[in-house]
């Protein structure tokens, strides 16, 4: 099976009537690696991962994927900022993915439960998903979007609100996904977890890449001043 | 003041013995009206999910005309339905006016826009909130409108409860198609407007009770499955 990667993202814009959120924006996601994208608020970094995924409308430029674009989306996930649960039980919402793409309902149920397992949520599968705490909803949603095995992975700011302990179980379960080959793009506000995760980074403002490249690069000897005024600690707007 | 008393002295013990003509009037009233509100939720209920998941040029013109004829009134449909089954009518060979059908026929299109617009209000709300899930999820569009019928299936079962409520207490549209023949087409609406006019106050407050006892339970059963909503139950 050819990949779905390396994606090109070319001359991207998205606009919502005159106002542009994002772009032009040229970026290309290799096969490998972790992308981390920093950005002070309202620098597009939602706005970028949800066009990548092909949620956004591009009003002009293009997202190309090495196959077919239907194709493209069955091998992605995708793990929202304010977490969607469905109306259903832990054990439900995870078999979802898996039942609406043919596996059969009894394989789905238990491929749900070791998930349920992986992600500490092995004794919650009867509960209803609305009803978890922020944290079990987060790690919830990111096993929904891990359970068909994607080529990619988009995570939006997925450890916002949580503790030390919640930040660290996902940044674990990131890490294994991506030894098993997920691709990851992330965006986070926390300098000292992208250090931690990043293989490359790639820095928004105002809808625009202000500086992309390896992370060793952008840590040490960052180009830009935003870029050195943001790992200074300083207020960047 | 003395008159009713004896009334309900009366109607109480109508329902107490299961009267016989009670009985029938009552099961008549529950076949015809759960018959219509049956087949109504098998049109109206998908019909409302497709709405709020569909785009289609004339969308919003659609959902403008099924909130209008949700105000159609009866004694009209009842009128329209009896012209289209009535001996000169186009349905007139199928010789259905004054049967318990054309009674169904005339509930169905009295309830049948409640319950579309009822579900549609419910599915556009959780179509918001699902659709970028079910988007990146790569659902096709008969797996999203099954999921959204699923999840919000406690809101249909409200919206077929409504469409119930909504038959079982008219009068004007089956009087017209049904014509209130005694062990025909007699139900309860019917035949409590009848029993008034007679001055036999204690069938038709008996007949009355019947009545709200089972509005009240519709009402319970919305109310509470709206709990097991809120407790997050199935
Ligand atoms: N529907 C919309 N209409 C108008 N402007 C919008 C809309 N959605 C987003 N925006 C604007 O687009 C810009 C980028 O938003 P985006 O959500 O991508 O930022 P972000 O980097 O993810 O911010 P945060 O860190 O707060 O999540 C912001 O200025 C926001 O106000
Ligand atoms: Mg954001």
């Amino acid at each position: 099976m050819t990949s779905i990667l390396p994606l090109t993202l070319s001359g991207a814009t998205v606009k919502r009537g005159k106002k542009t959120l994002l772009g032009p924006v040229d970026m290309t996601v290799s096969p490998r690696g972790f992308t981390i994208i920093l950005g002070p608020n309202g620098a597009g970094k939602t706005t970028l991962l949800r066009a990548l995924h092909g949620l956004e409308h591009l009003d002009s430029g293009s997202a190309r994927w090495q196959v077919p674009l239907r194709d493209a989306r069955s091998r992605q996930g995708f793990v929202f900022q304010a977490p969607v649960m469905m109306r259903r039980n832990v054990r439900d919402s995870l078999a979802y993915p898996l039942i609406v793409h043919g596996v059969r309902r009894k394989e789905a149920r238990q491929r749900a439960g070791l998930w349920a397992e992986k992600i500490g949520l092995g004794d919650m599968l009867d509960q209803a998903a609305s009803q978890l705490s922020g944290g079990e909803k987060q790690k919830l949603a990111l096993a929904r979007a891990l359970i068909r095995d994607p080529e990619i992975l988009f995570l939006d700011e997925p450890c916002a609100n949580l503790d030390g302990r919640a930040t660290r179980e996902i940044e674990a379960i990131l890490q294994t996904a991506q030894a098993n080959g997920t691709r990851i793009l992330m965006s986070t506000h926390d300098i000292g977890q992208a250090r931690r995760l990043a293989s490359d980074v790639v820095f928004l403002m105002g809808g625009r890449i202000i500086e992309t490249g390896p992370a060793t690069t952008f840590f040490h000897t960052p180009s830009t001043p935003q870029a050195v005024a943001l790992l200074n600690g300083d207020i960047v707007e | 003041m003395n008159e009713i008393l004896e009334g309900l002295k009366a109607a109480s013990w109508l329902v107490l013995t299961f009267d016989s003509d009670l009985v029938e009037i009552t099961l008549r009233s529950l076949q015809v009206t759960l018959t219509a509100v049956a087949i109504a939720s098998l049109i109206g209920l998908p019909l409302g999910a497709w709405l709020a998941v569909h785009r289609f040029r004339h969308r919003r013109a659609t959902i403008a005309l099924l909130n209008a004829l949700m105000g159609l009134p009866p004694v009209v449909v009842g009128l329209v339905v009896y012209l289209l089954l009535s001996r000169a009518g186009p349905f007139g060979v199928l010789d259905l006016l004054f049967t318990p059908t054309a009674m169904i026929l005339a509930q169905i299109v009295i309830v049948t826009p409640l319950i579309a617009s009822i579900s549609h209000q419910a599915m556009r709300d959780l179509w918001a909130s699902y659709h970028d899930l079910l988007i990146s999820i790569s659902t096709r569009k008969r797996q999203r409108i099954a999921t959204l019928l699923w999840d919000g299936r406690r809101a249909l079962i409200t919206a077929a409860l409504a469409g119930f409520g909504r038959a079982i207490g008219e009068v004007g549209a089956i009087m017209i198609v049904g014509g209130n023949i005694e062990h025909a087409t007699r139900v309860l609406t019917t035949a409590i407007a009848l029993e008034t006019g007679k001055g036999n106050f204690d069938l038709a407050l008996g007949l009355g009770f019947v009545l709200i006892a089972l509005a009240i339970l519709v009402n319970v059963t919305t109310h509470m499955i709206g709990r097991t909503e809120s407790e997050g139950k199935w």
